[in-house]
């Protein structure tokens, strides 16, 4: 019975590319499309929110696999296990990050409102804090080595490194994204996707920090 | 944007334009049946290097004084043979068992079986691609780096890989690319995971329920899932240990190692049974990805040639999301020796046993499907009843080293090779198999030889059976899986003769996939053409030219009325109704 149809439709506009072009005129790739000004969509819009749910379960697994051998590495016997003071500038830090995500979802509502100006500029406000994060994480880097503090000095400096360092690399990606959606993303369909789908990311990266400044703050 | 399927039919478009030059074409392509071949052609070759390697061991295993050409020194050293140990269950659980499945069969099926025109993420799906090549090219690397390949066995254990060259020629440039590589293949399989849950999730053909995918599709999309949840946990890890290897961190090393009576100073603190929970737990799940799409295959192929539905959809489907959330509870039951506490040993053992469950289902539910059907023995369906064989025998063992108290016993002996080879490798190999013979016509537009096929079939499935059931009794009398040289051991020794028989056996059933390799390319050059449904199968692959056009169905788009079986439907004419035949124009008997 073709009554119970599940999905919706999925269109699929011939290539319309001059000579040498030609494949699909497809949104391959990486959440955010554009670049392709023929205005087709071949893939529905909502598979790229359905990639980016997925990308974060990918994600959470791979920081979940480091937590749980922070916890376990941390309460070992013969840990040799001295607590980091985690450096000040830290809070900071996740005071900009946190401020990023009200940012965001202000740009979020400008967008919805079609106000482009207002959107672009508590964008590029989300951008410069996402920017000062990362830049104050190098600075608490940067501490804890004029401390004396390295990868492999303590376990839990190893750990303080690789959460930071692993958490730092994934929130570049979003700053790129973000100056992506700023700057590139200009096909109205596409744009509301992309905005969708770099918001889902940076919030989580937000949540995600606030996560492992706990976990290192508090279960040190 | 939209436009709607309408009743009468289904949607047209004006057929798509082919990338034009070889490189768009063939190399870096998007379209994911040439990424589907590429992966195929990659497990190939792998697949040609880890038999090689296997057979090498078995030749090592017999006569281990034998004089090598290839060999500096002239005979293999102890360390050569457990270098040979690793890269072969390496390659052939990374680069053969997940890649052609999935990445190969997987990529090339899966749009078409559901209707799409493509992958959600056509590029991104080049880019899984190109990033597991680079994993490849790594691990060979493995081999001609100085100190050639890594010695710590597919499951890379700490302390041993974490120490550097100290602990073996291998363990210094060559366990870094190992590392490097298995990184790699993570994160490629991590990007083609979340291509084939997106597209299997949004890009359905109108019609295509849940309850209407075939079983193929199930296995696939699972395995996406494990693959997603898993993979990131192994990258983790396997980033940790490189930290220890490079930058001197103590995530795995324990403090007061002593290698070759030197003390190892720089490391403290760490749990080598911290990486052992973050490789099974990937480890564990990593099994089923390899196996749940060869199940997925052989209930397709069975329904297909046994020309009845397959028995019990709904609970095949269930049995696969089974098998996968279970999956990842059971880890544990790799580590019952390293001291766990009885009751998490005796938890993880009651969940274990609790997967033959769904594994029974499965398995009675083909039974039930051959049963009182017009079996066809067609190559494609011979492998596929030789999966089914091969998926009990290798499963039953599983029951007794699910136990503790048993598994202490038999852990670390050829009884677990023999397990692990049956129910995950050579029958995986046989799932592999069954869909190359299955599709190979809608591939590559031509058949694939008959008699040559039934050749290759019986001589690879009774010469699995002779090598990996009598590993059982070497196992079960104490033979230890990795010792180079078992005639060295007293209470081994008279068990000798056997391993010249799995040996003799190995080589006769590597030279029989010869006849495989030459009816492959043989065919795919002058096989007889194939029509679009060769099989008169019903699922929407063969509702397209053999091979299929760059957008799949030329410009049309199926709508799908009815399950993925429609075999034998009493009243209707022809013993198959096709997925996407509308209601009103299905023959019936007059």
């Amino acid at each position: 019975m073709p009554g119970t149809i599940v999905t919706e439709e999925i269109e699929l506009i011939p290539s319309d590319r001059g000579p040498g072009g030609g494949g699909f005129s497809g949104n391959g790739g990486d959440g955010g499309d554009g670049g392709d000004s023929s205005g087709a969509t071949r893939v529905p819009q909502r598979a790229y929110i359905t990639g980016m749910f997925i990308a974060l379960a990918g994600i959470l697994m791979f920081f979940m696999a480091f937590v749980s051998a922070y916890i376990v590495r941390k309460d070992m016997p013969n840990s040799a296990w001295v607590p980091l003071q985690v450096p000040r500038i830290l809070w900071l830090n996740t005071l900009l990050l946190i401020a990023s995500s009200f940012t965001l979802a202000r740009a979020h509502s400008r967008f919805s409102a079609k106000d482009d100006e207002g959107f672009r500029h508590w964008w590029a406000t989300t951008t410069f804090l996402g920017i000062f994060f990362v830049a104050g994480q190098i600075l608490a880097w940067r501490q804890l080595a004029a401390q004396g503090i390295f990868l492999a000095t303590n376990p839990s400096s190893s750990f303080f490194y690789v959460f930071t360092g692993a958490h730092g690399a994934h929130l570049l990606g979003g700053i790129l994204a973000l100056l992506y959606v700023q700057f590139r993303a200009t096909r109205k369909v596409a744009r509301g996707t992309a905005i969708e789908v770099v918001s889902m990311y940076w919030h989580f990266m937000d949540g995600l920090w606030v996560f492992l400044f706990l976990l290192l703050y508090l279960g040190r | 944007m939209s436009s709607h399927a309408h009743a009468g039919g289904s949607t047209v478009h004006a057929p798509m334009a082919e990338p034009s030059g070889f490189i768009r074409k063939y190399i870096f392509s998007v379209d994911h049946k040439v990424i589907g071949i590429q992966y195929f052609l990659l497990a190939l070759t792998a697949v040609v290097v880890g038999i090689v390697l296997s057979l090498l061991m078995r030749f090592h295993l017999v006569w281990p004084n034998a004089t090598l050409p290839f060999v500096s020194g002239g005979q293999m050293s102890q360390e050569q043979y457990l270098a040979l140990v690793t890269m072969h269950g390496t390659i052939m659980v990374f680069f053969v068992l997940t890649t052609a499945p999935q990445g190969g069969f997987g990529n090339y099926f899966l749009p078409i079986q559901i209707g799409a025109p493509d992958m959600a993420f056509p590029r991104l799906n080049m880019l899984s691609f190109w990033v597991t090549f680079l994993a490849f090219v790594c691990i060979l690397a493995a081999f001609v780096v100085p100190g050639g390949a890594p010695i710590s066995g597919w499951t890379g254990y700490t302390p041993l890989s974490g120490l550097g060259e100290i602990t073996g020629p291998g363990e210094g440039w060559g366990q870094t690319m190992w590392i490097v590589s298995i990184s790699l293949f993570c994160l490629a399989s991590l990007l083609g995971a979340l291509n084939f849950i997106a597209t299997t999730i949004d890009l359905r053909a109108p019609g295509m329920s849940l309850m209407r995918m075939p079983l193929t599709v199930w296995g696939w999309f699972v395995t996406a899932i494990l693959g997603l949840l898993a993979f990131g946990v192994l990258l983790a890890g396997g980033i940790l240990l490189l930290l220890d290897r490079s930058a001197n961190t103590s995530f795995f090393i324990p403090a007061g190692i002593v290698v070759n009576d030197q003390l190892q100073t720089l490391h403290s603190g760490g749990s080598p049974l911290l990486w052992q929970h973050l490789f099974w737990f990937f480890g564990h799940p990593e099994v089923y990805i390899a196996i749940l799409p060869g199940m997925g295959v052989a209930s397709h192929v069975l329904s297909t040639f046994a020309r009845k539905p397959v028995y019990g959809y709904r609970a095949m489907a269930y049995a696969i999301c089974a098998i996968g959330f279970l999956g990842f509870m059971v880890w544990g039951h790799h580590m019952f020796v390293s001291g766990m506490s009885p009751y998490s040993g005796f938890a993880f053992s009651v969940l274990t046993m609790s997967i033959g469950v769904p594994s029974a289902i499965k398995t009675f539910n083909w039974l039930g499907t051959l049963w009182g059907g017009q079996i066809q023995f067609k190559s494609p369906m011979l492998f596929a009843l030789g999966f089914v064989s091969l998926f009990v025998s290798g499963g039953l063992s599983g029951l007794f080293l699910a136990q503790p108290a048993v598994d202490n016993m038999l852990h670390a002996t050829y009884y677990v090779v023999a397990h692990f080879h049956l129910v995950m490798g050579v029958a995986a190999i046989f799932g592999i198999f069954a869909a190359t013979y299955f599709w190979f016509p809608k591939m590559f537009g031509r058949m694939m030889n008959e008699p040559l096929g039934k050749i290759h079939f019986w001589f690879t499935f009774v010469g699995a059976y002779c090598i990996f059931m009598p590993m059982h009794f070497i196992g079960i009398a104490g033979g230890i899986r990795r010792y180079a040289d078992a005639s060295a051991v007293g209470f081994l020794a008279h068990l000798q003769p056997v391993h010249e028989f799995m040996t003799i056996a190995a080589f006769i059933t590597g030279a029989a996939q010869l006849l495989f390799l030459f009816n492959f390319f043989y065919s795919l050059k002058f096989g007889p053409k194939a029509s679009k449904n060769p099989w008169n199968a019903t699922t929407l692959e063969w509702d397209t030219d053999s091979p299929p056009p760059i957008d799949n169905f030329g410009g049309h788009y199926p709508s799908v009325y009815r399950g993925p079986y429609e075999f034998s439907v009493p009243g209707a004419a022809d013993d198959f109704i096709p997925q996407w035949v509308e209601p009103s124009q299905v023959a019936r008997v007059k």
